[in-house]
């Protein structure tokens, strides 16, 4: 989709989302790896393991007993002003909640990917989206929000872990990379980013001067915390955030169109959905139905204003979701009762296919 | 050109791998490709499928309900997608422990006993290459040179003594395959 990117020197593989991403991550730079296996996101442990980047790059890859050990290991690294990361599965980040929450607090950046499978509890291993409330919602305690991109290929998937690293550095913050069962397993061709080296402990001492590195004669002691006992501390933090997720919400919004210009009805899926609803789009074009689609690539940042301008201009909106209806409520506000908005959505792991997608459009907005 | 095809059987067929080889000989000529694998509990030891789209343009969706062509390789796979082959579409199949067989006439039915060939020549590690070369006779939607460059690119360097091997197997396949209706 959007993002396809020839790099000259770099050759077309074909290759897992899931290995995409460990090969991406390797090459950004990344510093450290901490995880635990769980369907469908295994490979990206795998990978990293198999490629053994601690003999190449240094990066540390380690396998920790759990998720919450995993989180809170990215914490630490994270503290050193390391390019951290994580991966897990929904359940598995689930158990990460607290840990992401203590690194807003302690305004850390770093990578999370969640390769989503059907839930709630232990679920299924089949892909789902039903993490979306958990992710944009805050997943965790207090008054925080992660920046959420939203791949729908794997050449997205390796796009977006550069991506990822650059914008937790930038506003100090956790980023998560929300992708679904199918994007992790599935192969297509993809172009992996070129080689960044690692940040070397002089590049780290300038673009992290918050970062712990051992006191030095000319600087007051750096401190990574997330307790304040001073309700007056807590506040101007949550101020800080405050004002990073304004400038966030202006400057980060990405999003993608396809055949909305002349459109009637817009269809809103992410990730994988996406995909399939941009099938649906051609199937319902077939038949003369003038269907578009809009395919927020930031889930936070939400493209709130680029809905709401099409509010104005079709005659209805359906959001397709494998949950039971989550960015639903976004959409909603979006287009704030100017048109009809329904819904479409399978749960629990069940994919839909472009044309029950196609069958729902006709009967819920077309009627 | 667009093909979308579904490969379907047992788990240990080499249906994954199949998919895999037609997505890398696909990427060898050019071409966009997609493989989705079920990956869930089917896999792990029952039935195993594959989507594979080659495309000359950009492909929308992995997920798919209807196909160009569907190679099923057991029962349960031939009930479940027999009628998602999309008309005048092309269906094969394996006859091997089979008790129904297909019953549409509006597509392309073709029959090839890989699996029967393989077990009386001590071939069963190619069982999925003979069904492949099958394939390319009714479908030449790859060239044979470009599953050999795929085959190379996606095995591992000690395995390319196989290659030969995998090239008899396609030709022998070729030669297997009947059409029944």
């Amino acid at each position: 989709m959007s993002t396809e990117k020839k790099h000259n020197t770099e050759e077309v593989r074909l290759m897992k989302g899931n290995e995409a991403i460990a090969h991406a991550a390797i090459r950004c730079g990344c510093d450290g790896y901490f995880g635990y296996p769980i369907t469908p996101q295994s490979e990206i442990m795998e990978t990293l393991m198999d490629l053994e980047p601690w003999n190449t790059t240094g990066m540390v890859v380690l396998q920790a007993e759990s998720e919450t050990a995993s989180i809170n290991m990215v914490y630490g690294a994270a503290g050193c002003g390391k390019k951290a990361m994580t991966s897990s599965s929904s359940p598995g980040v689930s158990l990460m909640q607290e840990g992401i929450s203590y690194m807003v607090g302690a305004e850390l950046p770093c990578v999370i990917v969640n390769v989503m499978r059907g839930g709630p509890g232990l679920g299924t291993i089949q892909p789902s989206q039903a993490d979306y409330f958990q992710t944009v919602k805050g997943g965790g305690h207090g008054d925080y929000k992660l920046i959420t991109l939203a791949p729908a290929s794997v050449q997205e998937m390796a796009d977006f872990m550069v991506k990822s690293f650059d914008l937790a550095f930038k506003y100090r913050t956790p980023v998560m990379i929300l992708a679904d069962g199918i994007i992790g397993q599935m192969m297509e061709k993809v172009v992996l980013p070129p080689f960044t080296p690692r940040w070397t402990e002089e590049e780290i001492r300038e673009q992290t001067p918050w970062a712990t590195l051992g006191k030095t004669p000319d600087r007051k002691p750096n401190v990574i915390n997330s307790l304040r006992l001073e309700a007056a501390d807590m506040e101007k933090l949550n101020l800080v955030l405050q004002s990073r997720y304004r400038e966030i919400e202006q400057k980060e919004v990405l999003f993608e169109e396809f055949e909305c210009a002349d459109a009637d009805y817009i269809i809103v899926a992410f990730g994988i959905t996406a995909r399939i609803c941009q099938k649906t789009v051609e199937l319902a074009r077939q038949k003369g139905i003038k269907a578009g689609l809009i395919r927020p690539i930031t889930l936070y940042p939400f493209p709130t204003a680029q809905i709401k301008e099409y509010a104005d201009k079709v005659k209805g909106m359906i959001s397709v979701e494998m949950s039971a209806g989550q960015m639903i409520e976004d959409v909603r506000l979006a287009v704030n009762g100017k048109v009809p908005v329904e819904f479409y959505g399978r749960m629990g792991g069940i994919v839909p296919s472009p044309e029950e997608v196609l069958e729902a459009l006709e009967n819920k907005l077309i009627g | 050109m667009k093909e979308e095809i579904i490969i379907a059987g047992f788990g240990g067929q080499g249906v994954l791998s199949m998919g895999k080889i037609l997505a890398y000989s696909g990427l060898m000529q050019g071409q966009e490709v997609s493989w989705l694998p079920s990956y869930g509990p089917e896999q792990r030891g029952g039935t195993a499928n594959a989507t594979v789209i080659l495309s000359d343009e950009r492909i929308s969706s992995p997920v798919l309900n209807s196909f160009d062509t569907a190679i099923v390789l057991n029962q349960p796979s031939l009930e479940r997608f027999e009628c998602k082959v999309k008309p005048g579409g092309t269906l094969i199949f394996d006859g091997n422990g089979f008790h129904k067989f297909p019953t549409r006439t509006d597509i392309n039915v073709y029959r090839i006993d890989a699996t029967e060939y393989a077990y009386a020549n001590n071939a069963s590690k190619t069982m999925n290459m003979i069904i492949l070369g099958g394939l390319l006779k009714v479908r030449p939607i790859v060239k044979v040179e470009n599953v050999l460059k795929g085959l190379k690119k996606s095995l591992p360097e000690r395995h390319h003594h196989l290659l030969d091997m995998n090239e008899k197997a396609i030709h022998i396949g070729m030669d297997l395959i009947r059409k029944i209706n």
